[in-house]
C-alpha cells in the first residue's frame, strides 16, 4: 500500500527533481568517502590473503589478480558495499523520516493534501538507484587498484602478473550481473528503511528501534536476494 | 461551517468517541476543551482525516468529507490550515521555505508572487526579517507564529489549533492568541482550537465545546460558562477554590 501511495503520480515534478538532486547527494556523494576507504583496504586484503593461500608452485601467480578482480566485481563491490551502506544510508532514511512523523511532520503534509510518502520516499529511492551503481564501479576500480598496489608492495605479485590476471577471461557479464545487484539492492534498501521511519510511532525510543529495524531488515533481504539474484544471473 | 454529526471512534476496546455531534461556526473561535484524555485531539484528528472515525459525518460547508479517499479529500484539505502543539515545521527547511512549502505545492504563483506572500504572511505574524532562520534557530514562540505563517499561506477556510499556547510563556500565548483571533475575524476563517488553557478560552473563544469521557457534554459561549450548573464543566474550568471565587465576582460583576 505504502509503495502506490509512493509511485502515484507526484504534485510538483519540478520539486520533485531538486529533491532528488538533493538525495544524490546526501545519500551518494556523502557515502563516497567510506566506500572508497572500505574498497582500497578490503582490494589490498583480498590480494594479500589470495598470495598467502596460493602457496603451490603449479598454481600462477596471477590467479591472485584474477582472484581479487572476481571477488571485488562480482561480490564485494555490490553486495558488500550495499551491506554497508544500509547501515550508513538505510539508518539515515529510517531516523529522518521517523522523526518527522514523531514530531507531526508529515501529519502536516498530509493535512495540506501533500502524498507524504510520495514526497518523502520516492526521492530517495530514484537517487539510491541511481547513483549507487556509481558508487559500486568506483568501489571495483579502488578495490582492484589497491589490490594492485598492496601486492605489488608486499612483493606478492609483479605488476604484469597482476594486470595479465586481470585480464584473463574477463567477462563484463559479471560487471552487468553486479550492477543489477545494486539496482535491486538500492531500491531494497531505501523502501525497507523509509517503510520502517514511515511507520514509526512512539517517540525518540521508537525511532531509534525503527533505524536498527531498517537496517537488519534490509541487510536480510539485501542478502536473500544477493542469493536468488546470483542464481539466476550467473548459472 | 464544520458539522460533525454523530461520530464515533474506538481503538480497540477503548471507546475514545461515542456518538459526538457539534458545530464549528465561520468567524467564530471554536474551542474543543476538556480533560487530558478525554477525546479532544482525536476529535480533531477525525475532523481533519488524520484518523478515520468508525462512523458518523464529517461536513465541510455542505461537503461530506468521511468516506472519501485521500485524492478525494485533496480539495478539501487545500483550504485547511493547521497550528500543532510541536509546530511541525519542516527542519530542513528556513522559516520562507516552511511558509512558502503549500504555495510551491499547490499554487500556480509565480516566484516574485510567492516571496510576497511569504512576506505578507510572515509580517502578519510579526516575523519580518526572520525569513532566512532555521527552526532549530528561533524561539518556541517564534515557530508557533511561523506555524501560523505556514497555515495562512494558503488563505484557509477552516484553522485547526492542536494547543496552540503548550510550553509557551503567559505574554507570548496571549500574542499567539489575539494572533489567531484576529485572523479569524480578518479572513472569515472557521477556526478550531483545542486547549487545556482557560486563559486563552475566556480570552479568545467564541463558542466553547466541552468533551467529557468521549462525549460531547457541554457548548456555548464564554459567558455561558460563568452560569452553568454542569458540575463537569464547573469541575474543569473553576477547579480551585480561588477560580470558584474569580467565577462568583465575575457573576456578581
Amino acid at each position: 500500500m505504502l509503495m502506490g501511495q509512493v509511485f502515484s503520480r507526484p504534485e510538483r515534478l519540478s520539486l520533485y527533481r531538486r529533491l532528488i538532486i538533493q538525495e544524490i547527494d546526501k545519500i551518494g556523494l556523502q557515502s563516497l568517502g567510506i566506500v572508497a576507504l572500505l574498497s582500497l583496504f578490503m582490494g589490498a586484503v583480498v590480494t594479500l590473503q589470495t598470495a598467502a593461500n596460493i602457496d603451490s608452485g603449479w598454481i600462477p601467480k596471477f590467479t591472485i589478480g584474477f582472484t581479487s578482480r572476481q571477488t571485488m566485481i562480482l561480490e564485494f563491490s555490490s553486495t558488500i558495499v550495499c551491506l554497508i551502506l544500509s547501515g550508513k544510508v538505510g539508518s539515515n532514511i529510517a531516523s529522518e523520516i521517523g522523526t518527522m512523523r514523531i514530531s507531526e511532520q508529515i501529519d502536516a503534509m498530509d493535512i495540506m493534501g501533500v502524498n507524504s510518502a510520495s514526497y518523502l520516499i520516492l526521492p530517495k529511492i530514484i537517487a539510491a538507484v541511481f547513483i549507487f551503481p556509481f558508487l559500486v564501479i568506483i568501489s571495483m576500480f579502488l578495490g582492484i587498484a589497491a589490490g594492485a598496489m598492496a601486492g605489488t608492495a608486499a612483493g606478492v605479485i609483479s605488476l604484469s602478473d597482476y594486470e595479465y590476471g586481470l585480464q584473463y577471461y574477463f567477462d563484463l557479464w559479471h560487471v552487468f550481473s553486479s550492477l543489477i545487484k545494486t539496482l535491486v539492492f538500492a531500491f531494497i534498501i531505501t523502501s525497507v528503511s523509509s517503510y520502517h521511519g514511515y511507520y514509526t510511532r512512539g517517540g525518540a525510543l521508537e525511532v531509534g528501534k525503527s533505524s536498527t529495524q531498517a537496517v537488519v531488515y534490509s541487510i536480510i533481504l539485501v542478502m536473500i536476494s544477493n542469493y536468488m539474484l546470483t542464481q539466476i544471473l550467473l548459472l | 461551517m464544520i458539522e460533525v454529526k454523530n461520530i464515533s471512534k474506538s481503538f480497540g476496546t477503548n471507546h475514545v468517541l461515542k456518538d459526538v455531534s457539534v458545530t464549528f461556526y465561520p468567524g467564530k473561535v471554536n474551542f474543543i476543551i476538556g480533560q487530558s484524555g478525554s477525546g479532544k485531539s482525536v476529535l480533531t484528528k477525525c475532523i481533519v482525516g488524520l484518523i478515520e472515525v468508525d462512523s458518523g459525518e464529517i461536513i465541510f460547508d455542505g461537503r461530506p468529507f468521511t468516506g472519501l479517499d485521500k485524492w478525494q479529500r485533496k480539495e478539501i484539505r487545500q483550504e485547511m490550515g493547521m497550528l500543532f502543539q510541536g509546530s511541525a515545521l519542516f527542519d530542513s527547511m528556513t522559516v520562507e521555505e516552511n511558509v512558502k512549502f503549500p504555495l510551491r505545492m499547490f499554487s500556480n504563483m509565480t516566484q516574485k508572487e510567492m516571496d510576497d506572500r511569504v512576506n505578507f504572511c510572515l509580517k502578519r505574524v510579526n516575523l519580518e526579517g526572520k525569513n532566512k532562520l532555521y527552526p532549530s534557530e528561533i524561539s518556541g514562540g517564534m515557530q508557533k507564529r511561523t506555524g501560523i505563517a505556514r497555515a495562512i499561506a494558503m488563505n484557509p477556510r477552516y484553522l485547526f489549533c492542536d494547543e496552540p499556547n503548550s510550553g509557551l510563556d503567559p505574554q507570548t500565548a496571549i500574542v499567539i492568541d489575539n494572533l489567531i483571533r484576529e485572523i479569524t475575524y480578518e479572513f472569515n476563517v472557521t477556526t478550531v482550537v483545542v486547549s487545556h488553557d482557560m486563559n486563552s478560552v475566556i480570552e479568545i473563544g467564541d463558542h466553547i465545546n466541552f468533551i467529557y469521557k468521549g462525549q460531547m457534554w457541554w457548548s456555548g459561549d464564554k459567558r455561558q460558562i460563568l452560569h452553568t450548573d454542569n458540575k463537569e464543566i464547573n469541575d474543569f474550568v473553576f477547579p480551585s477554590e480561588f477560580m470558584k471565587e474569580i467565577r462568583e465576582s465575575l457573576k456578581n460583576a
